[in-house]
């Protein structure tokens, strides 16, 4: 029986300014273009969610990305920071997909007339996400750390190999989904007021990816310390 | 001239692992028989799910046949690392001089054996159940299902090895194998749609070529990571 110990290093930890400034930039972003945004001119509102849909998908495609390129050094370097970094960014990866599969529908009930439409993009960002999912729940099943790291890296690598697959499968069904604005080969698709807005939209989702990855590492640090401490009190 | 036989090759021990998997379960039986009757039972739930005067019988056997062969298949893949799990199996098979390689390849030999031994009884029942004229297509639908079948396996062995020893491994499987069988239950579900229909195998050629892709890129790939998944 041990009575909670004070060390003088176990301070509560301050505010996370870098995710206050995230939050701040994403309620600016969401600001311009609910107000200070003039309305498209066949969809209308609808068009708004653009301003959130699609900074969140290239947001979640990111994330998983470097999921899986940090699992597959992580097989080279065996750094535990790498694999922090993994877990972190998955983690953050899911809960952007959740926002583009919950405002898609948003959009597309009133341009479609229906919720979810089987289509190409549609159907890759949902196995995305069910991926995404199976990767979280494998991490919380696995309780020794090497492992773990192992078995994540080899789902994450699997998982960049199996993408261009189901892009290619879904393709094969027709596309309803609208083709870049943006990334548009024939250069960007919409005016100057639209493209500011989309970009602040970008650059504020893009550094709120940042901060909740940080914020989250930082968790996962602090949990490994603890199982080090627990192992070794043992 | 010694006693002790030289240690196999690549093939050669997947070879022995695999017949040493088949004669586990032609012994026992237990799975094939399991799966086979989870296989006709889903068979005979989906009829009478069906209302046969809306939709035609060729439009909905492929996905009946399809999520049953699935199912049925991730059952027998579970078993085939649940079988090594008892008085240190696993271990013995981990310290015999073999490639690790091996084993994934012998697992998924027998396997594929497994599979497409269930396959072969639910077919016949599909086509009797819901009074298809499967005979026509048979070559081509037997061709197909031996194509899908390498890529489930290929897949549904590496996660097998890779869950087996977790907490949940039943329900982690299908969680994790499931969104890889997409490009595989997808064309196959598409082309068997097409047989049925009377048309030519050439019409599906699109579906085929993915389906030949992901064949070959992860049964690479999965026996090329295979290792990274067993704990010495």
């Amino acid at each position: 029986m041990t009575s909670p110990s004070h060390d003088p290093s176990d301070r509560r930890p301050g505010a996370d300014w870098l995710l206050l400034a995230a939050g701040a930039a994403v309620a600016a972003a969401v600001t311009r273009a609910v107000w200070f945004t003039p309305p498209e001119r066949l969809q209308g509102y609808a068009q708004k969610i653009f301003y959130l849909h699609v900074p969140s998908a290239w947001v979640a495609f990111l994330a998983f990305a470097l999921t899986a390129l940090s699992g597959a050094f992580w097989l080279f370097l065996k750094d535990p920071r790498l694999d922090r970094f993994a877990e972190s960014s998955a983690e953050v990866g899911v809960i952007f997909t959740t926002g583009v599969l919950v405002s898609g529908p948003l959009w597309g009930k009133p341009i479609w007339g229906a919720w979810w439409v089987w289509d190409a993009r549609l159907t890759l960002t949902l196995f995305l996400w069910f991926l995404y999912l199976g990767y979280l729940v494998l991490r919380g099943v696995v309780p020794e750390r090497e492992q773990r790291a192992r078995y994540s890296a080899v789902v994450g690598i699997l998982g960049a190999v199996l993408i261009p697959f189901i892009h290619l499968s879904v393709y094969l069904f027709n596309t309803q989904h609208p083709m870049p604005v943006v990334a548009n080969p024939s250069g960007i698709q919409m005016p100057p007021v639209m493209v500011k807005t989309f970009f602040l939209s970008l650059g504020a989702f893009t550094l709120l990816y940042v901060a909740l990855v940080r914020s989250r590492y930082a968790l996962a640090a602090e949990r490994d310390i603890l199982d080090d401490d627990v192992a070794t009190d043992r | 001239m010694s006693g002790v036989p030289a240690a196999p090759g690549l093939l050669g021990a997947a070879w022995m692992i695999a017949r040493k998997d088949l004669a586990i379960e032609f012994r026992t039986r237990s799975a094939f028989l399991s799966a086979l009757v989870l296989s006709l039972l889903s068979i005979v739930i989906f009829y009478f799910a069906w209302d046969p005067t809306a939709i035609g019988a060729a439009d909905l056997a492929p996905g009946v046949l399809w999520v049953t062969f699935t199912f049925s298949g991730l059952l027998g893949m579970h078993r085939s690392f649940g079988v090594e799990s008892h008085d240190g199996a696993m271990d013995a098979l981990l310290t015999a001089p073999v490639p690790r390689q091996s084993i994934f390849l012998g697992k998924a030999l027998a396997n594929l054996v497994f599979v497409l031994g269930v396959q072969a009884v639910a077919l016949p029942a599909v086509a009797l159940f819901y009074n298809l004229p499967v005979g026509p297509a048979f070559g081509a639908l037997a061709l197909l299902m031996l194509l899908a079948s390498i890529g489930l396996v290929a897949v549904g062995t590496m996660f097998a090895g890779m869950t087996a020893n977790t907490r949940l491994a039943e329900l982690l499987l299908p969680v994790l194998a499931m969104p890889f069988f997409v490009p595989i239950v997808m064309p196959a579900a598409k082309t068997t749609a097409l047989l049925l229909a009377g048309r030519p195998i050439g019409e599906a050629f699109a579906w085929l070529r993915i389906l030949l892709a992901f064949d070959l890129v992860f049964a690479y790939v999965c026996m090329l990571v295979f290792p990274l998944t067993l704990d010495d």
